[in-house]
């Protein structure tokens, strides 16, 4: 509160001066809208970003903002193409291993210095480093720039990851392994550059809004935990003067349904629509009810490790649980948001990807309710001597609806007793993450946009396989894939091994699915992993 | 009665060390931690950053330090999930949102209880009186997260009058909704306490006595009446001023105020400990102090009783 | 207000709950064992008390013969309606839905009748949990007295300080939940009150002639305990039980709010009303008003009964 009025000033003083000269003629360059007065755009998230900082944002929340505050080597475009960034470009070697970026001189910080390859060194230095402990150093290590992970271990010193600044505007950057798509990775915040002097100055607090310099298209002017933060436009961006947003508003509702309430009465321009709201809102509002796939997935994944239960070590329980449900239902009455109905792990939004033909999508639900009651027939189940097993979910309005539906397919059809349990997030993961359940809710996004970053989740070695699934084969095929020049036939063998085996049953493909104001113009909605840049989005006059 | 006082803040030291050790406890023993992510860390990043936090000391050397450091430094330690804020960072942030309009609905329901509760008994058996305790029972029953989004749908969206949520610096737009959705059901409260009490005193001896001797019925309430009634409502008061800022967790929530409430339970849910340990202690507290208070008006109140 | 003989200076924190002890033990004083009748006597004729009471029997009969009526579980799915909740879900004796559809698609009677079952389970068992620690602790640190009591008491003192809404929260956050958890986080807040209004009507039930000549004829301490004092301590257990079974039905309701209730397809009337609450916008209207209203007519019910109970079990009439 204290802080307000200096705010207001900065606030009324940046629009006063911005506004005006950067868009006399008041229209789009490309659509030719006309631009409104107040180009602010506010939009509802869930809960509180975990830190601004690029090195050790976690969430997608706070990775949205740091998107705009800094600006790291490579961006993407409307429909998830790279473009350029800091850099103005890249050149490989044949082995794509060693990759050196062109920086363009006229980056600068907000306070006025320039944007060097020293920057990014600090950057990528202090992710892998110990002592900053960050959430994401694994980032370093998946990029597989050398030493990264001996440095993370502790093994070796901080000097020795394998990038340097040639010159000011030439950064070269050394990898362990050949890997083609590097370059994808730099659209990632954690390898965003980050201010040495100013860290060095504020040390933990350098993020607060009084003392943060950043790079991108806005510098953060306020913060108000769990309230709001305020973005506003950074006048030393390089690019400052194609930038049509001026403020960007993060308004933190917990409550989705209070938060529709209040896109309703205007105070948002964007926000989440709960889980079977879209088709009445779609009727009513046409132009603001949007839905678009994204890149994830969301299925029920199988215990079948030694302390999983002894029932679902046999292939036909499995397949008939998968078989019993009825996914339509969960899409189109339960979600009701446009999500596609899953019968693979990997979403058919993933680039390159083509859903296989697996059997299951032939067939109708009748037939396939027959052939699950037939299987568990066959495995020895009925009336007399019913399958049960306990569900397990995190605490969550849509995951909870979709678990009862889910329980009463089983029940009706197969006469499963299934017992429902949900947990709070973290207790969920730690239980899930010690095979301790039957049957357990998992989602994925794809940290990149490639079907390994899907289907690499079913192999014997990663660490996220919950289910402790295994198959050699499928581990085969998946290092295969690393190194072949056209892995999809690789891919599609793969989930057609998945189909058959059922460790996990697929449930469905996410969409995005928001309630977005007819104004804002530029969402990028084919970018599958949603990520926007609020300077490419302008509010057009009503 | 210094000496009582003294005492009952003495206990106040005992009461927050059992706090820490329950939640200490309660830590140890919960499944997943701050670190728990759906990508898991690799160990040793983890190993890392539990070093960093101290929190790889074992559980009665975490506790030491812990308490060390809020006596030595008033340092209730650093938010494990918000990087650059440490825990007193937190609540200087949130306390004053929900001290707030805490506050302010403590004082409105006050107020408007204690009116409604006298002017009910000075109305026994009237139909005034009987709206009185039928609304209030209602409103008693209301539990507030039913009532916070008839407001918004009422206020925010249909009529426009008010914004749906947030804190804005405390502009008063901002504080209204949040104010009548807490502090309904305590003026409900109050409003009852006062009517039975005041009732009863009207009832009594000295009030008859009063009456025979030809004074006004505002005299009497005034000069008479007022103080002894008031006994039941000033011990009810200190525990509601506590239950009232604890409730807010409703309101935090539902308006996002960005109160302390909300950050409890968002520390809860993300196991960010510090804050948790720091907002329960700060409660605990709260509770102490304003107990005491109760009791000590009370005293005021009562001549009859002696420390 | 009188200092009893044996009441410590220190104890003036449970003094706002004494007032009806007083009373009780005057009411004893001069009518002896016709306080009973007397008490049901002024209870029946309390107009208000008795129409709550048929109101919550109504309630109490309604849960058990509900299910009779229902045409669906209460956590069968309506297929064919799911898809359509605002549209069709509505409450309709043809469906055979008469409360509507919940956001599952679930029959809301059924749901309804199961929820008030659990709401009224949760408020009686939590206040019978504060009645048997509550009396007990407080009848016994009462009558053994000396060091054992003021330990006890300063005990007491210390945990009632204990912000207990936020240890519930915790307790049910971290640990998977189940009717037991709910149960104990909710048992371990009620007690203490009580324990220390018992503590105080004990104290001055300690000097009375008739426990004086038990303990010369040498009855134990505890039997004095079990067949002297607590008999003479329903009165004021009884008013003070019936005043807690709202409280924690209300309780319960807020640790649904933050969707830390039972589990499903179990589920409470907090529960129930909270997800109503929220998805009013979308028109589905019944998904509230059914529950609130028997959550109100069993919470406002039983503040009308322990407030009769209350009167009743006082003397001065007004």
């Amino acid at each position: 509160m204290t802080k307000m009025p200096r705010f207001v000033i900065a606030g009324l003083m940046a629009s006063t001066m911005l506004v005006g000269p950067a868009f006399a003629a008041g229209t789009h360059p490309v659509t030719g809208d006309a631009l409104a007065d107040d180009q602010t755009f506010t939009y509802r998230v869930l809960d509180e970003h975990s830190s601004v900082d690029p090195q050790v944002v976690e969430d997608v929340i706070g990775s949205e903002i740091v998107r705009d505050l800094f600006e790291g080597l490579m961006n993407q475009d409307a429909e998830g193409n790279l473009i350029p960034g800091v850099a103005t470009g890249f050149t490989t070697n044949d082995e794509k291993n060693v990759y050196t970026f062109t920086l363009r001189p006229e980056a600068k910080w907000s306070n006025g210095d320039p944007v060097t390859a020293g920057d990014f060194v600090y950057a990528w230095k202090r992710l892998v480093n110990p002592e900053l402990a960050s959430p994401y150093a694994w980032f370093g290590e998946l990029m597989s720039i050398e030493n990264a992970a001996a440095i993370i271990a502790g093994e070796k010193p901080i000097d020795e990851l394998g990038v340097s600044a040639i010159d000011d505007h030439t950064l070269e950057v050394r990898l362990s392994a050949s890997l083609p798509y590097f370059p994808l990775m730099t659209t990632h915040a954690s390898t965003f550059p980050s201010p040495q002097k100013v860290i060095e100055e504020h040390g933990d607090q350098w993020t607060r809004p009084e003392n943060i310099v950043s790079n991108g298209a806005y510098v953060l002017t306020e913060h108000v935990p769990a309230e709001r933060s305020v973005r506003e436009r950074n006048q030393m961006y390089w690019d400052n003067e194609n930038t049509i947003i001026d403020k960007v508003v993060a308004l933190v509702i917990n409550d989705e349904n209070a938060a529709l309430t209040r896109y309703f009465a205007g105070e948002l321009d964007r926000t989440e629509v709960p889980a079977g709201q879209f088709p009445k809102l779609k009727a009513e509002y046409p132009d603001e009810a949007v839905s678009f796939p994204r890149l994830c997935n969301y299925y029920y994944t199988f215990n079948l490790s030694d302390s999983g239960p002894e029932e679902f070590k046999d292939v036909n329980v499995r397949k008939a649980l998968s078989l019993a449900v009825d996914r339509k239902i969960i899409t189109e009455n339960i979600k009701a948001g446009g999500e596609p109905q899953a019968y693979t792990f990997t979403p058919g939004a993933t680039a390159g990807f083509d859903i296989p033909d697996v059997p299951m999508m032939a067939m109708s639900q009748e037939e396939r309710d027959a052939e699950a009651k037939r299987l568990m027939a066959e495995a020895g189940y009925g009336p007399d001597n019913p399958l049960k097993f306990d569900m397990l979910y995190n605490t969550d309005e849509a995951h909870g609806k979709i678990a009862v539906a889910l329980g009463q397919m089983w029940k009706q059809k197969l006469g499963t007793e299934v017992t429902l349990a949900n947990m709070e997030w973290k207790t969920f993961l730690d239980t899930r993450d010690n095979q301790d359940f039957a049957l357990a809710r998992g989602a994925w996004c794809g940290d990149y946009n490639e079907a390994s970053t899907f289907l690499d989740l079913l192999t014997t070695p990663s660490g996220y396989n919950d289910g402790k699934y295994s198959n050699a084969r499928v581990d085969e095929l998946m290092t295969e894939a690393k190194t072949a020049d056209d892995p999809q036939p690789l891919y599609t063998e793969v989930e057609q091994i998945i189909a058959d085996e059922v460790p996990i049953i697929p449930i469905y493909h996410y969409a995005g699915v928001y309630m977005l104001d007819s104004d804002v113009g530029n969402w990028p909605v084919n970018n599958v992993e949603q990520n926007w840049y609020s300077r490419d989005l302008y509010k057009k006059a009503e | 009665m210094l000496r009582y006082i003294l005492r009952r803040l003495l206990i106040a030291i005992p009461t927050l060390l059992i706090l820490i050790i329950i939640c200490f406890l309660l830590m140890y023993a919960a499944p997943g931690g701050p670190f728990t992510s759906e990508r898991p860390l690799p160990p040793q990043v983890l190993a890392n950053i539990e070093a960093k936090y101290g929190l790889n000391d074992p559980l009665p050397v975490q506790m030491w330090n812990y308490v060390v450091g809020i006596v030595t430094r008033f340092d209730f330690g650093p938010s494990f999930i918000y990087k650059d804020r440490d825990v007193n960072d937190i609540i200087a942030q949130g306390f004053p949102v929900t001290l707030t309009y805490g506050t302010i609905s403590f004082v409105i329901a006050t107020l408007v209880g204690v009116s409604l509760g006298v002017l009910a008994a000075i109305r026994h058996n009237t139909l005034l009186d009987y709206i009185a305790v039928g609304a209030t029972f209602s409103a008693q029953a209301l539990p507030n997260f039913v009532m916070a989004p008839i407001l918004v749908i009422i206020f925010t969206w249909q009529l426009g009058w008010l914004p749906g949520g947030g804190w804005n610096g405390g502009q008063w737009q901002y504080v209204v909704m949040p104010v009548i959705a807490l502090s309904t059901s305590y003026m409900a409260s109050i409003a009852r306490i006062t009517r039975s009490s005041m009732l009863e005193t009207l009832h009594s001896n000295f009030i008859r006595t009063a009456k025979a001797k030809g004074l006004s019925t505002r005299t009497i309430i005034r000069r008479h009446a007022m103080k002894p009634a008031m006994m039941p409502v000033v011990s009810y008061l200190g525990p509601a001023f506590v239950a009232m800022i604890t409730g807010s967790v409703v309101i935090d929530l539902y308006f996002s105020t960005g109160g302390i409430g909300q950050s409890f339970v968002n520390s809860a849910l993300n196991r960010d400990y510090a804050v948790m340990l720091g907002v329960t202690i700060l409660y605990g507290t709260l509770t102490i102090i304003f107990n005491l208070l109760a009791d000590v008006a009370y005293a005021w109140l009562d001549p009859k009783i002696r420390y | 207000m009188v200092t009893r003989p044996g009441q410590k200076p220190e104890t003036i924190g449970t003094i706002r709950n004494e007032r009806i002890v007083e009373k009780l033990v005057e009411a004893e004083k001069v009518k002896g064992r016709s306080l009973w009748q007397d008490a049901a006597g002024r209870f029946t004729r309390n107009r208000a008390a008795v129409a709550a009471l048929v109101t919550l029997l109504a309630v109490v009969i309604f849960t058990l013969l509900g299910p009779f009526i229902a045409q669906w579980s209460n956590e069968e799915i309506d297929w064919a309606r799911m898809g359509d909740i605002a549209g069709q879900g509505g409450p309709s004796i043809e469906t055979g839905h008469y409360f509507g559809l919940d956001e599952v698609g679930r029959d809301l009677f059924a749901r309804t009748i199961q929820a008030t079952q659990t709401s009224l389970i949760v408020g009686v068992i939590g206040a019978l949990m504060a009645v048997i620690i509550g009396t007990l602790y407080g009848a016994i640190s009462g009558f053994v007295g000396g060091w054992v009591d003021n330990l006890m008491m300063r005990t007491v003192d210390i945990l009632i300080a204990v912000p207990y809404m936020f240890i519930i929260i915790l307790l049910m956050v971290m640990f998977e939940r189940s009717f037991l958890m709910l149960f104990v986080g909710i048992g371990v807040v009620s007690w203490l009150e009580m324990s220390r209004i018992v503590r105080g009507q004990t104290l001055s039930l300690k000097h009375r002639e008739f426990i004086e000549a038990a303990q010369a004829a040498g009855v134990g301490w505890f039997t004095i305990v079990r067949r002297h004092i607590l008999p003479n301590l329903m009165g004021v257990v009884v008013v003070y039980a019936t005043l807690l079974v709202p409280q924690m039905i209300l309780v319960e309701s807020f640790i649904s709010f933050l969707g830390l209730g039972v589990q499903e397809p179990n589920t409470s009337l907090g529960a129930l009303i909270s997800k109503g609450a929220s998805t009013i916008i979308y028109g589905t209207i019944w998904q509230l008003a059914w529950p609130l209203v028997f959550f109100l007519l069993t919470i406002i019910s039983l503040f009308f009964i322990g407030d009769g109970l209350r009167d009743a079990l006082d003397p001065k009439e007004r």
